[in-house]
């Protein structure tokens, strides 16, 4: 239990900030995918041919690639990838690429293709007849999406998005390969300095458990409140 | 949407201060804090060891601003020239394949590599204490043949992409499984728990792990230096960066000449392991 | 390519690794999940306790720290090193599946709950008043129409678990994603080795969606 104390000999007050580090990331990576899905939904359900195709390889890639070799590929190219594009605009200097960009970015690029997947399926479960209805209102496209699908649309998906952001949080435990000091990679240190992995890693394990079943308490609350529409 | 606000202004927080980061002008140093007496980590999350000690040094004998700057491994060399750090000081041996990435300065200390294999364990090659393989005789054929008999079929874990390996790799003592791990803390872990049969690294990080884990490996076979491990080991930094090289060479010159890197390997390795 | 080409003989050998590995977890996960999901439908108190803590726990953590506890975690223990059980733990490929397998399971049992859960009640009253037993309606009605309900959601776990193999290249395994961390560190160009080998994730992930399609076809109901 020492090894768990606070302070020098101890590696609690680490695992602390490192399950902060566990939080931010998730949310960073959640809000970004939140984004671009908000981007690609849109191309899915175009009735251009080649702009669902862009939305279909997009969610195909980020859905059907293991998340670990998404991060890879952006640790190990992503600055590379940048330092190309900084060099055209005659930037020299190396440009640094952190590991929380990294991984925020890479999980939110997968996290993203889920939530594409769920806010479309959420809009094609819309009675069409609601759309009819708003154009016979003489509303504008934009404003009937924000006004009168957009929040059925956020209700509708609220159990999927919940299993998206358990999905999310759970994914950030492989950004430890980067190197950013989350629970994973803390654990991962400790036990090493210790040599006691048994230790460590149940204990990531409970931390996680503990965020997972905090968030989906909230996401239960959330669909509670938003449940007395329907 | 408040909490939205904050989201996002935490983001861009991270964001500023990961930027800044590139305006100032120290010079950063890679180790990845996992190969002690080498390199490693304390309880609150400090970087320790021979090469954080030593880089401290050289940074005073150049007068610049230095920062340590983790980093795993397997992403060492690709870090450096990605501009992530601007040298690697990280138990990394002066290697020919390597020089074709990256420069080294000279080298600073020796590196001498070992078997080590579970206390009680029937491996037990008959060879002279050390062999270099720069220039393999008759006698070095020898104890290779040796080794090879001993380790026939026989499970040996390395950390991958170490120069312990490239030799695995290289035939010299014939065919054997080799396991290859992130770091060497794990390659120790499963050497103790008898999964593997044997480990190759460096011999100083076996018997640092014996101090700490209680005496439970033993040192088996010749030492090795020369040819796939290379001339000891030294500073890695970018090809272009040849002003920040030299600094490097006069620094070790001077901290070798001061004997500040004789009383920092007798302080962590235990012997004189400059060069 | 040249890194690619080079390697070629290695990366089909890794790829077969990550095929076994994925259809060995999938159907030990399956049996372990239908026999949890049984569970968590019954009455009896402790089976349904147990079958929902292990879902709880193996949903809640990720399949990373569960693949470390098993490989790392449990050799630090003695009695496990001594036990008969070490002949299986010793070798990382089996830690690697007992982990995939106890992972996917978890999920498995909770579609099939879900699936069996989730029967129409009028469907129920009317085998019983066919005077069927409790055990024959579970037989002819809640398990056909569950399992054919499980389909397209069970189809997107098995590929979860496909993607969830790459974790095998951290306890040593060589599978597709270990041998292209291995080919990068011999060769310095990650770039093109983690695209090539993506699209044969990506060619698999398409295999198990065609294979999953010509199921729910095939068992199309009503």
């Amino acid at each position: 239990m020492e090894l768990l104390s606070f302070g020098d000999t101890g590696w609690g007050d680490e695992l602390l900030r490192a399950t902060f580090m566990t939080i931010l990331v998730a949310i960073a990576a959640f809000t970004f995918g939140f984004f671009i899905s908000s981007l690609i939904v849109p191309l899915k359900l175009s009735k251009s041919k080649v702009l669902n195709f862009i939305g279909n390889t997009y969610t195909t890639i980020f859905r059907g690639v293991p998340e670990l070799l998404v991060i890879y590929l952006l640790f190990f190219g992503g600055s590379s990838a940048v330092m190309f594009v900084a060099k055209i605009f005659g930037y020299k200097d190396f440009i640094e690429i952190n590991a929380f960009l990294t991984g925020s970015v890479s999980i939110g690029l997968i996290s993203g293709a889920y939530t594409t997947e769920v806010l479309r399926g959420a809009i094609n479960s819309i009675n069409q007849g609601q759309f009819d209805g708003a154009k016979s209102l003489g509303l504008k496209k934009s404003t009937y999406y924000v006004f009168v699908i957009a929040p059925q649309v956020l209700r509708l998906s609220l159990p999927n998005l919940s299993n998206v952001w358990q999905l999310t949080l759970k994914d950030t435990a492989l950004i430890s390969v980067t190197g950013l000091v989350e629970i994973m990679r803390q654990s991962y240190i400790a036990s090493g300095a210790t040599r006691n992995p048994l230790l460590f890693y149940c204990f990531a394990a409970f931390l996680y458990l503990i965020l997972t079943t905090i968030s989906l308490k909230y996401f239960n609350k959330l669909e509670k409140k938003y449940n007395f529409y329907t | 949407m408040k909490q939205v606000n904050k989201i996002i202004a935490t983001f861009l927080a991270i964001f500023i201060l990961s930027i800044n980061n590139l305006y100032s002008d120290n010079v950063k140093i890679g180790t990845e804090g996992a190969y002690p007496p080498w390199n490693a980590k304390d309880a609150s999350g400090k970087l320790i060891g021979f090469e954080v000690d030593l880089a401290m040094e050289l940074c005073k004998i150049m007068n610049h601003s230095c920062t340590l700057v983790e980093q795993d491994w397997d992403g060492m060399i690709p870090a450096l020239q990605s501009g992530k750090f601007d040298a690697i000081m990280a138990g990394m041996s002066i290697t020919q394949e390597r020089k074709k990435k990256i420069n080294f300065s000279q080298g600073y200390a020796d590196e001498v590599a070992s078997f080590a294999v579970l206390k009680g364990s029937s491996i037990k090659p008959k060879t002279p204490k050390s062999i270099s393989l720069s220039n393999i005789d008759s006698n070095d054929q020898k104890t290779l043949d040796a080794l090879k008999k001993a380790f026939a079929g026989k499970i040996i874990g390395v950390q991958t992409g170490t120069i312990h390996q490239n030799f695995l790799k290289s035939g010299l003592i014939g065919k054997v499984n080799i396991w290859t791990y992130k770091t060497q803390d794990e390659v120790n872990l499963d050497l103790a728990s008898g999964r593997i049969d044997a480990a190759l690294a460096a011999a100083v990080a076996f018997e640092d792990y014996n101090a700490k884990a209680g005496s439970k490996l033993k040192l088996v076979g010749p030492t090795f230096s020369g040819g796939t491990f290379g001339n000891g080991v030294g500073v890695g930094i970018r090809k272009a960066d040849s002003a920040l090289l030299s600094d490097f060479n006069s620094a070790i010159d001077t901290a070798r000449q001061k004997g500040i890197i004789k009383k920092l390997a007798i302080k962590h390795f235990g012997f004189d392991a400059s060069m | 390519m040249k890194p690619i080409l080079d390697n070629l003989p290695d990366i089909i050998k890794s790829a077969i690794l990550t095929i076994e590995l994925t259809v060995i977890s999938i159907l030990i996960g399956l049996l372990i999940g239908f026999i949890f999901a049984l569970m968590r439908i019954s009455k009896i108190k402790f089976l349904f306790y147990l079958s929902y803590y292990y879902s709880f726990v193996f949903r809640g953590t990720p399949l990373f720290v569960q693949i470390f506890i098993i490989y790392f975690g449990l050799a630090q223990l003695e009695f496990i090193r001594e036990s008969i059980l070490w002949i299986v733990l010793k070798k990382p490929y089996w830690c690697a599946i007992i982990a995939f397998a106890l992972n996917t399971g978890a999920y498995t049992s909770e579609i099939f709950r879900s699936g069996f859960e989730k029967i129409d009640k009028n469907l129920l009253e009317a085998a019983n008043s066919l005077g069927l037993n409790k055990f024959k309606t579970f037989l002819v009605i809640t398990l056909p129409i569950g399992i054919k309900r499980s389909i397209p959601a069970y189809g997107n776990e098995m590929i979860l678990m496909l993607k969830g193999t790459s974790l095998a290249s951290t306890v040593t395994l060589l599978d597709l994603t270990g041998t292209a961390k291995y080919i990068i560190s011999t060769h310095f160009n990650p770039v093109e080795v983690f695209v090539f080998v993506g699209s044969i994730y990506l060619f698999f992930t398409f295999l198990i969606h065609t294979f999953v399609k010509y199921l729910e076809k095939k068992f199309r109901y009503y």
